[in-house]
């Protein structure tokens, strides 16, 4: 059985929290005493109805509130398909924690209210996960109850949509009309609106199906990479030889015999073994977790990303990337923060914002020098040591990176790699 | 090839192990001789053999824990040849003159805290692997792999660091640390699928066996050892069962149950209408936010 990690987007009066409730009820994943918990909160609130929107909502302030505040993760699973639901919170100021959410999803969902259309938060969501790469959007117009179920509504907020998508780098993009207060087409179908001919959306998430990690079969996209976690040397006498090379294969395909380049040094080696405990393979894929060994002693250490020879990535002191500022801090031109791209670390300075972005409009705005929390911006950014890495849009795995602050050791920043600047 | 989902889970998890080990100084593993932290064992055999393991086992013992779950614990670290400490909440209890909790329904659950953080310091641990898993409990499902603790080992979920990708940030100041949870992504079922598919062995109370209990408020508690005094309403019976979740005794109870095999184990929790911590958990029951107020205050 295979796994698909998505993530709900939309502001609380789009109904998301009620969507996820509505989806693990109608699903059967919510156990009784889960339910008789937030049965008896519900009463306690006088709301009389049971709350869905409660059982996501796991702390003290975020109930307090009604609101959600950061990521949570649920689990369940059909038949077909194993779900994670990365439930992350829609408020503008929380972009961040989104941000966070998006980057491990394979599908959006971005919700919109059937009486409000595309809204400033849909381009928001939409472009978030534009930026982080999600191969798959489903645009769930929700409360279809409030506008009398009309297919006229449907039809108009798709081309709205539509036009806005072709602003973004999205490229499967699914409709579905819904009602998840009242359950229509989330798992089961809606005898309200006959004119919808396409799947309810748990019958898309349980069929979608998922491209984003194939490995192999598009080698240009999926180049063989494996950052280096760990060495382990056991340096006992029966193994006094042993050296391999520990960490998890992050895209592409390893063979034995594989020719392979260790960056940043540029040495060259080939494989001699991949082992995964005490069994011998004879090729790995993404996203396995294992041990290689080469057939000569290189110098390695965690840090270095070992490549195979005839797909190299860029290696480059000077780098462009779309950035995410995640901190109250202001990232300023001149500062200096800490940037990891897979296992490595090393300093960098801030040599330009090339841009900021508006993230409602999409506009560029350029004289910025500064960003504040939740902007996001094209910047230009200068490292102590090369890194090595993949433009973004073609490999999450290796262009993605963070900041880190120096001083507070807090991630303040997610980068998403364009190339060299 | 596409990874089947229990060969995904697997590999993320030896990912965060080696990512410790990569990260820390002096990191640890927290082992209790349950189902999960026994899962972890398994998975940092095959992230670090064939050497040793990069940290120790550590055992919190609450002096109130299941012979089975200690007799266990005991043979594993001996027959993997790695280091096991154990701390003991009654050295504490009595060093630090605390009050134990008294009555009915008390336990030292609470207590373990105390020790954890002396544990902690005592070792200069900057690192504390756990099998915490987010489909437990509300306030597990917003924690971060990656979770960082004040030097009095308090969460803040206010405070969690953004965490992208499979990048994971471990650097922090003297006297925090990090608690991780390579398993954060498992459920339960998944925990017992993993165990059947690897073939790893578990304590026997796992499985049905026949046992004296006591009922109290409904559920079946353990009288082992004396550690629940029987009170004039609590009746005592003797029944098949096992336990779903192993922890202290005073606050875990047992299921009813034939299975003795896992396969039986694993159709009776497909087939449960009641989440692990809602059927045996009494300490989570104690208020809406149980399990965020205990976070809050440096317990695992």
């Amino acid at each position: 059985m295979d796994l698909l990690r998505f993530i709900t987007a939309g502001s609380v009066d789009d109904g998301k929290s009620t969507l996820i409730g509505r989806l693990l009820y109608d699903s059967k994943s919510i156990l009784a005493d889960q339910l008789e918990a937030i049965e008896r909160a519900s009463k306690s609130r006088d709301d009389g109805e049971i709350d869905l929107a409660l059982l996501t909502d796991g702390l003290r302030s975020e109930r307090e509130q009604g609101i959600t505040i950061d990521v949570a993760y649920r689990y369940f699973q059909t038949p077909k398909r194993k779900f994670i639901i990365v439930d992350a919170p829609g408020h503008i100021q929380y972009t961040r924690n989104m941000v966070t959410g998006a980057s491990n999803c394979q599908l959006a969902i971005v919700l919109v209210d059937a009486r409000h259309g595309v809204a400033e938060q849909t381009r928001r969501h939409s472009l978030i996960a534009s930026l982080l790469g999600i191969p798959h959007i489903v645009v769930a117009i929700n409360k279809m109850d409030l506008v009398g179920y009309s297919q006229n509504v449907f039809s108009d907020i798709c081309i709205q949509y539509a036009e806005l998508a072709k602003k973004l780098n999205v490229h499967h993009v699914t409709y579905i009309p819904m009602s998840a207060l009242n359950g229509d087409n989330v798992v089961d179908r809606s005898e309200t609106m006959p004119w919808y001919e396409g799947q309810t959306l748990l019958e898309h998430l349980e069929t979608v199906v998922i491209d984003d990690d194939a490995n192999g079969e598009t080698e240009d996209h999926h180049p063989g990479r494996f950052p280096v976690q760990y060495v382990i040397r056991p340096q006992t006498a029966e193994l006094h030889d042993y050296r391999g090379y520990a960490g998890k294969i992050t895209s592409g395909i390893f063979r034995k015999g594989d020719a392979i380049t260790v960056l940043p040094s540029g040495e060259t080696s080939t494989i001699d073994a991949i082992e995964i405990a005490e069994t011998q393979l004879d090729e790995a894929v993404t996203p396995m977790s294992v041990v290689l060994h080469l057939a000569t002693d290189v110098d390695i250490s965690r840090g270095d990303l070992i490549v195979r020879s005839d797909i190299q990535p860029i290696s480059s002191q000077t780098v462009e990337a779309m950035l995410c500022w995640m901190d109250t801090k202001e990232f300023k031109v001149g500062n200096k923060y800490v940037l990891q791209v897979g296992t490595s670390r090393t300093r960098c300075s801030v040599r330009s914002i090339a841009y900021q972005l508006n993230i409602n409009t999409y506009e560029e705005i350029d004289g910025v020098d500064s960003l504040k929390l939740n902007d996001l911006a094209k910047v230009v950014l200068r490292t102590a040591q090369p890194i090595s890495f993949d433009p973004y849009q073609k490999n999450r795995a290796t262009g993605g990176a963070i900041l880190i602050d120096e001083t507070s050791n807090v991630t303040v920043g997610a980068l998403m790699l364009v190339g060299e600047a | 090839m596409k990874l089947d989902y229990l060969d995904q889970l697997e590999s993320e998890a030896i990912h965060i192990m080696r990512e410790v080990a990569g990260q820390f100084e002096r990191p640890a593993l927290l082992f209790s001789g349950g189902k999960d932290s026994i899962t972890l064992v398994h998975l940092a055999l095959k992230a670090f053999r064939p050497g040793k393991f990069p940290f120790p086992l550590v055992h919190i013992d609450t002096g109130h824990n299941f012979q089975e779950a200690l007799d266990y614990r005991d043979n594993l670290a001996e027959r993997f040849g790695e280091k096991l400490i154990v701390r003991y909440v009654e050295d504490t209890i009595r060093e630090k003159k605390l009050k134990e909790p008294t009555g009915r329904n008390a336990t030292r659950n609470g207590l373990q805290t105390f020790t954890l953080l002396d544990t902690i310091e005592e070792f200069e641990f900057d690192a504390c692997i756990g099998g915490a898993r987010r489909d437990e409990e509300k306030a597990r499902a917003k924690e971060r792999v990656f979770s960082v603790r004040d030097e009095f080992g308090s969460w803040d979920p206010k405070r969690q660091r953004p965490e992208l990708w499979n990048l994971y940030n471990g650097r922090i100041h003297k006297g925090e640390n990090v608690r991780v949870f390579p398993i954060s992504n498992w459920t339960e079922l998944d925990v017992w699928n993993y165990i059947r598919r690897e073939k790893i062995e578990l304590p026997s109370i796992y499985f049905a066996h026949e046992r004296e209990l006591l009922i109290r408020d409904g559920k079946l508690m353990a009288t082992a050892g004396g550690v629940i005094k029987p009170e004039a309403d609590d009746q005592l019976v003797t029944r098949r069962v096992r336990f779903r979740t192993v922890g202290d005794i005073s606050c875990t109870a047992a299921s009813e149950s034939q299975a003795d095999t896992l396969d039986a184990v694993i159709d009776e929790i497909q087939a449960t209408r009641i989440s692990e911590r809602g059927e045996t958990r009494m300490d989570d029951q104690l208020s809406e936010a149980a399990m965020e107020d205990r976070k809050k205050g440096g317990y695992f």
